[in-house]
């Protein structure tokens, strides 16, 4: 397989997961979550700060449709993390030219 | 294992923050001689696909869920160091985007899945690797391994920082003990997908994986 078809692919996969699969994700709070409301301590939990943010728990602020809602965040996500993760590493990569 | 604002205390995440900077800034160093112009565009799909792949929470007991942390496949995808860069930016993302993990706690989160996860994973791959045949689907098991126990020790590392800075009084202890039991069932669901991501990357581009590429170009890199 060729270098790009492997990396649209994964991309093109990593899209459907985030943007149709996760719909049908468990919404059952997750260990850490699980464990400190059986202990206690999830009461000293605060809010986040962007908890009123348009993509706060990862749906999309004003869009009623759950399945809708959540597709989008997550599509957005794959986007925004494909984006600035790819230009990150590009940037910090080794230099073929040898200059600094 | 995203932690909320308010669990630790502010000089313990402050602690912890700086911490974990000093990690990313070794990282950023340490990934430059594993990432080039053909690698590099596969640490930013490593990076994307965990985090499309940490959206798909899975349930593991009555009345709870995990999803795939993603350490463990990151670094044998990509390297160690490039994988601490790849959960660091997914994190980071998830906390000011989704409001997903405490911005307050970035540091704590950061430290146990970015730093402890992928070290400690990429230490037991290596292990496991040196004692299995020298086969492809070596590869794989010994990452499906990693994976497991990766995803107990983030766990261990936030009942250290719960055991040192935390606002609430219940034993260390039984927060240990649930933590840990509840995390090994978690690590069955990240060893399963970590055995299939790399197993497919494998069978696609087996070039591309750091963790098996590293044993068949040893002698390429000793010549530069």
């Amino acid at each position: 397989m060729k270098q790009k078809t492997f990396l649209i692919s994964g991309f093109i996969a990593s899209l459907f997961l985030a943007g149709v699969v996760s719909f049908y994700a468990s919404s059952s709070p997750d260990g850490l979550e699980k464990v400190a409301g059986d202990i206690g301590f999830i009461e000293t939990a605060k809010e986040n700060i962007n908890s009123k943010g348009i993509l706060a728990d990862y749906g999309v602020k004003g869009v009623d449709n759950s399945r809708l809602s959540t597709g989008a965040a997550g599509v957005i996500g794959v986007i925004a993390t494909g984006a600035i993760s790819t230009g990150f590493f590009l940037l910090i990569r080794r230099k073929s030219g040898g200059k600094k | 294992m995203h932690i909320p604002d308010g669990f630790i205390d502010l000089p313990t995440s402050a602690a912890f923050a700086a911490i974990a900077a000093a990690g990313v800034a070794v990282s950023i160093r340490g990934s430059k001689s594993a990432l080039d112009e053909k690698t590099a565009p596969l640490a930013g799909l490593t990076a994307t696909f965990i985090f499309a792949v940490q959206m798909l929470n899975f349930p593991v007991a009555a009345g709870t869920s995990g999803h795939l942390l993603g350490a463990a496949l990151a670094a044998v995808l990509i390297g160690p160091f490039a994988a601490t860069l790849a959960i660091t930016i997914v994190l980071i993302l998830q906390a000011l985007l989704f409001a997903d993990g405490g911005l307050s706690a970035l540091g704590l989160s950061i430290f146990n899945m970015s730093l402890l996860a992928v070290w400690f994973g990429y230490g037991v791959f290596l292990l496991v690797k040196k004692i299995m045949p020298k086969k492809k689907i070596s590869i794989s098991i010994a990452a499906a391994i990693a994976a497991l126990l990766s995803v107990p020790a983030a766990a261990a590392g936030f009942v250290v920082q719960y055991a040192i800075g935390a606002n609430a009084t219940f034993s260390v202890s039984a927060v240990l003990t649930a933590m840990i039991g509840t995390h090994l069932l978690i690590g069955i669901g990240e060893a399963l997908i970590t055995f299939f991501a790399v197993g497919a990357v494998l069978a696609s581009r087996s070039d591309l994986v750091y963790g098996y590429k590293n044993e068949t170009s040893k002698l390429e890199i000793r010549s530069n």
